[in-house]
């Protein structure tokens, strides 16, 4: 399961897509499969604050729920609408239209902190 | 995974199959295959097999098999007077608190065949041998037998179809032999998922065989535990160690109906029979929601006060909705009730229902 390199990946299993000072926020591919099919994912609105290394939301299969821990701090400026209807687009596309929130970050250095694609697969294997 | 777990005799087929296996009962268990929604929905629309070799049997067999078996559990064995006849029933200690649920065959002449919960294989099999009487034989079926569930609208033909010539489908809740792809079973019209099925008897080396034999049918959908949960909450039907448990009497947790007012002398009658006296100060009853999964444990409140926890709770995959049952006091339990569940940080409405809350099944038709 190769991650792609066009985006940075946390440790708690959430993507970063930068664009200029816009992340847009995922979960992994990984991350959909080891939870199996997504039944609720529990978002917050915009204007919402995130603070990195701190649970923004959680996200819930039939047997489980997890949190999701932000890996950049910033505003939300926009929240993915469509996973209320329809949560099993994170499986089906975890790292496209299973996107859930946009934030105006403001301090690049946190992003130093994430991985590639290559090191983040090798983060999943050796874990 | 632990080394002290136990393994049926599919655990190979499983591993194939890329199950994800978890701890349940001391077993190594299949919880998924494809997906816990998709095996579910599987099962209502077309047929799925589960492993339940992990499930205990006992056979009883004697002149006194009867009368034992009539002391030991609540239902009335007079209503499977007929052989290959099967009813739900309830074990109760003398305090009327529930040691099982099980099922009970009349298998034979003087002979009973018990399918009981896993968790309760040992508690079941000693409280059943400290009471029996010297000449009964009492034999632990477990080892040399697995049990395999076909369950679905297309079950009973599929079973139709690997039995040949000459079958006849048992009716409901009756047991019979077959002869399934050269396999010598047991074939029960019986299960644990709301739709028309079997729950399958075999020599536990035959297994294998039989379970790649079903599966060689492209209707039918192998599935897990996971499934195995959220079928049977959507029926209503009670899960010991979540439901009921050694706490707790048949009419609190709803089963009077396995225990006929007209039946005494069994072990609990008493106690059972002044709980229905009094009536119950807690019940377990139903509860639907429109938003958020509730799950075990889970607080519930009514005005604000907790007044219960939930017992079981999960994501219905037909109402794409949370489900969950609860014990309540007796005065909050009637169906229409607000009451409220903590989900986690959220304090979420739900309304007290009475189950099953999925009735339109290839049973129902």
């Amino acid at each position: 399961m190769a991650h792609p390199s066009d985006r940075l990946y946390s440790k708690d299993h959430e993507w970063v897509i930068v664009d200029g000072d816009v992340a847009t926020i995922g979960i992994s591919d990984f991350a959909q499969d080891q939870l199996g099919e997504v039944v609720y994912v529990d978002l917050p609105a915009e204007g919402d604050a995130l603070t990195v290394g701190d649970a923004f939301g959680e996200i819930e299969s039939v047997k489980s729920v997890s949190e999701l821990i932000a890996p950049v701090s910033g505003e939300i400026i926009e929240v993915n609408g469509s996973l209320g209807d329809s949560p099993e687009t994170v499986n089906a596309d975890a790292h496209g239209a299973g996107w859930m929130v946009k934030v105006r970050f403001a301090d690049e250095s946190e992003l130093a902190d994430l991985l590639s694609g290559e090191d983040y697969d090798a983060f999943i294997t050796e874990g | 995974m632990s080394e002290d777990l136990k393994r049926t005799p599919l655990y190979d087929e499983h591993v194939a199959l890329g199950a994800r296996m978890v701890p349940f009962a001391g077993w190594e268990m299949p919880v998924q295959y494809a997906g816990i929604i998709e095996e579910h929905r599987a099962v209502r629309r077309s047929a799925g097999v589960f492993d339940v070799g992990h499930m205990a049997e006992f056979r009883v067999f004697g002149f006194s098999a009867f009368d034992f078996l009539q002391r030991m559990f609540t239902n009335d064995l007079h209503k499977i007077a007929e052989l290959g006849q099967a009813q739900y029933t309830l074990m109760l200690d003398d305090e009327g608190h529930i040691i099982d649920d099980l099922i009970v065959y009349h298998s034979g002449d003087l002979e009973y065949l018990i399918i009981a919960n896993a968790g309760n294989h040992e508690v079941d099999f000693e409280w059943l041998k400290a009471h029996a009487p010297d000449d009964l034989e009492l034999v632990d079926e477990s080892d040399r037998t697995s049990l395999i569930a076909l369950q679905g609208p297309e079950a009973l033909r599929i079973v139709a179809e690997l039995a040949g010539e000459g079958w006849e489908a048992p009716a409901r809740f009756t047991l019979r032999e077959a002869t399934l792809d050269t396999i010598p079973v047991l074939v029960a019209r019986t299960g644990y998922t709301g739709e028309d099925g079997v729950e399958i008897i075999m020599r536990a080396g035959d297994a294998p065989a039989l379970w790649r034999a079903i599966l060689s049918f492209a209707e039918v959908t192998p599935a897990g535990l996971g499934a195995r949960d959220t079928l049977r909450l959507e029926m209503g039907y009670p899960l010991y160690g979540s439901d009921m448990d050694r706490t707790v009497d048949p009419i609190s947790a709803g089963l009077g109906w396995v225990v006929p007012k007209s039946k005494t002398g069994f072990m609990g009658a008493e106690a059972v029979a002044a709980v229905r006296d009094t009536g119950p100060t807690r019940k377990l009853v139903g509860l639907s929601f429109d938003n958020g999964i509730p799950r075990h444990g889970y607080a519930v409140l009514h005005e604000g006060v907790e007044v219960g926890k939930v017992a079981s709770g999960t994501f219905s995959p037909t109402l794409e909705s949370g489900i969950a049952t609860a014990y309540v006091p007796a005065e909050l339990a009637a169906v229409g009730t607000r009451l409220d569940v903590e989900i986690r940080k959220k304090t979420v409405p739900a309304t007290v229902v009475k189950p099953p809350f999925v009735s339109k099944t290839s049973l129902s038709a």
